[in-house]
């Protein structure tokens, strides 16, 4: 019988949720027990948890004290969190297009400069890794990945920009992003997707789930605007590669 | 079918209920009432569910008026003059519009949001189950945006059932509790002991997403960035400047700022309706007394229709509440324990 993994820290969020954190950093390992805790809770629910919210190294479980406590909810966890990950699952993966640079990607030219190099190489490094979904949070939709190539770990904006458009795709220190609505954001711009990760009316309503793969393609800026039109019509223009 | 048009209204002003839920893993927030006390109370005047979707009005003055039949309407919440036809309406009191009545809200006092409830609720079209405007998401139903003058709800005519007021305690100042954490680690002793008890003003640039507090600047142990992670309603955040920011309802459901603490859920309504530059303090409290508050608070507000009483006797009670207060039964609408306590003649 395989050995229990370490135990997470149940960090109390409010009387309402337990943060149960398993790195401090941004670690795939603690992110893969991360998304194995969410589907263990999703499998065989804990009666009073509400909602679960995964993120890069913790998962934000929310409950109803009403229902269940804090040091009951706790010791209902602790074993789930750290039973060994089950055998890993064929993940979805998503090929996202990508209009770089231009009026799409307003920082492309600058980051091409800061790391000494030409904008279509860093097209290509972009368009060349191999992501994973780790969260989506802060808007709805906006996708945070892993798994940027480590020539673009760069910081962030001195000053964050108070309007990003939607489908904004970015890199911001050693993450990537897709974004779906209009937002504030201190990453550096490479491009747009016609892509929408979230889209009222549509089925399903959000594209993409922690744990899915990533890739992107660059397109012309002439095709982003007929696949544009195509997704605003509730067309799912991401191609989801059947592995 | 009656309509309530609105014939003018402030800013900061939409429609809210118990908020969006089930979502906040694809990052799309709760949104909701900001003081849901208030809400409740609104509501069970008028014989809504407790969470049925109102009117948040904002601290600017707004007006309603009945179209093509009567409309019952109750108002909780911030105190402010409010009048139909030049006769008076109390806060935390139902009242009928007649076809072509006007009824007129003032300024907010001491608070800022008070809830206008319609007999029957306002109908639109729910998403996760819910209408209350994210503005930011282009959500929100029949207005996906803060309300403006011309927009009409369409509603049940009024019953004609007698008018009703609810009896809440009143509220008394006392601190803000919290529960520490999740990362109050991120700050040594000092800064923790900075945070409880030093005085904090609101910021005029709050808003439905987050508080910013002004007062002494909050140092963090291993500075400001830490990996975003979950966030809840009356997540105290500190970024880099120091400053906290208390996040409310329609925050980002993850965030990279250390939190050093969280608002009780019995006592975010409380912040929400503290105006700006009012003084106040926080004060930590344990788990256990947090979830029993956070237990109270729901069980009042499943526990509204028993505080309801006939409006007839509104001036003489509303002395007697007082004249009870003065006599030391003074009793708060977040200290839920308290809520035992009735100052019935």
């Amino acid at each position: 019988m395989a050995a229990t993994l370490p135990p997470p820290r149940l960090l109390p969020s409010g009387d309402s949720a337990v943060t149960v954190e398993f790195s401090r950093t941004i670690d795939d390992a603690a992110n893969e027990r991360v998304l194995a805790l969410d589907k263990a809770l999703a499998a065989s629910p804990i009666d009073g948890v509400t909602e679960t919210v995964p993120t890069y190294r913790s998962l934000l479980v929310h409950y109803d004290p009403g229902k269940i406590g804090f040091d009951t909810l706790g010791e209902k966890l602790l074993p789930i969190a750290t039973q060994p990950l089950p055998p890993a699952t064929k993940a979805r993966r998503w090929r996202i297009p990508v209009a770089y640079g231009g009026e799409h990607g307003i920082d492309l030219e600058d980051v091409a400069k800061a790391l000494n190099t030409t904008p279509e190489d860093i097209v290509a490094r972009h368009s060349g890794g191999d992501y994973r979904v780790a969260m989506i949070g802060f808007t709805p939709g906006w996708s945070y990945l892993s798994g940027l190539d480590k020539s673009l770990h760069m910081s962030r904006r001195q000053s964050p920009r108070l309007y990003t458009p939607a489908g904004t795709i970015s890199i911001g220190g050693i993450q990537a992003g897709i974004q779906c609505l209009a937002a504030p954001s201190g990453w550096h711009l490479l491009g747009r997707t016609p892509v929408r990760t979230y889209q009222l009316h549509r089925t399903p309503t959000f594209l993409t789930e922690p744990g899915d793969r990533v890739t992107f393609f660059a397109i012309d800026h002439k095709t982003f605007e007929e696949l544009d039109r195509a997704a605003e019509a509730g067309e799912i223009i991401a191609e989801q590669v059947v592995a | 079918m009656s309509k309530l048009v609105i014939a003018s209204i402030g800013p900061a002003s939409s429609v809210q209920d118990g908020g969006r839920h089930g979502a906040q893993r694809y990052g799309l927030t709760v949104s909701g009432a900001m003081d849901r006390l208030s809400l409740a109370a609104a509501n069970t005047l008028v014989g809504n569910e407790p969470f049925a979707a109102a009117v948040e009005i904002g601290p600017f003055g707004a007006t309603f008026t009945a179209k093509d039949g009567a409309v019952r309407v109750a108002i909780s919440g911030a105190p402010r003059n409010a009048d139909v036809a030049g006769k008076p309406v109390a806060i935390d009191t139902s009242v009928t519009l007649k076809d072509g009545e006007t009824l007129t809200l003032g300024f907010a006092r001491g608070g800022a949001f008070t809830y206008l409830a319609i007999e029957g609720a306002i109908r639109g079209e729910l998403v996760f189950g819910s209408l209350a405007v994210n503005a930011r998401a282009g959500l929100g139903s029949p207005y996906p945006r803060p309300l403006q003058a011309g927009d009409e709800f369409t509603v049940d005519a009024a019953s004609g059932a007698p008018e009703l007021r609810i009896e809440l305690p009143k509220l008394v100042s006392s601190p803000i509790r919290v529960l520490l954490g999740p990362q109050d680690d991120e700050f040594d002793d000092a800064n923790k002991a900075l945070f409880l008890d030093s005085e904090w003003k609101i910021s005029a640039t709050s808003d439905r997403m987050g508080y910013r507090l002004e007062g002494p600047a909050i140092k963090h142990l291993h500075g400001h960035n830490i990996v975003s992670d979950g966030t809840v309603i009356g997540s105290i955040q500190v970024p880099g400047d120091g400053s906290p920011i208390a996040l409310m309802m329609d925050r980002g459901t993850t965030g990279g700022y250390p939190k050093i603490a969280t608002v009780i859920t019995a006592d975010v309504g409380r912040l929400a309706q503290t105006t700006a530059g009012t003084a106040f303090r926080f004060k930590a409290v344990t788990m256990a007394e947090a979830q029993d508050e956070a237990r109270k608070f729901a069980q009042a507000i499943k526990n509204l229709p028993d505080r309801l009483r006939s409006s007839d006797t509104v001036e003489l009670n509303i002395e007697a509440l007082s004249d009870a207060n003065v006599a030391g039964y003074a009793v708060s609408a977040v200290d839920s324990g308290t809520w035992q306590v009735t100052a019935e003649p």
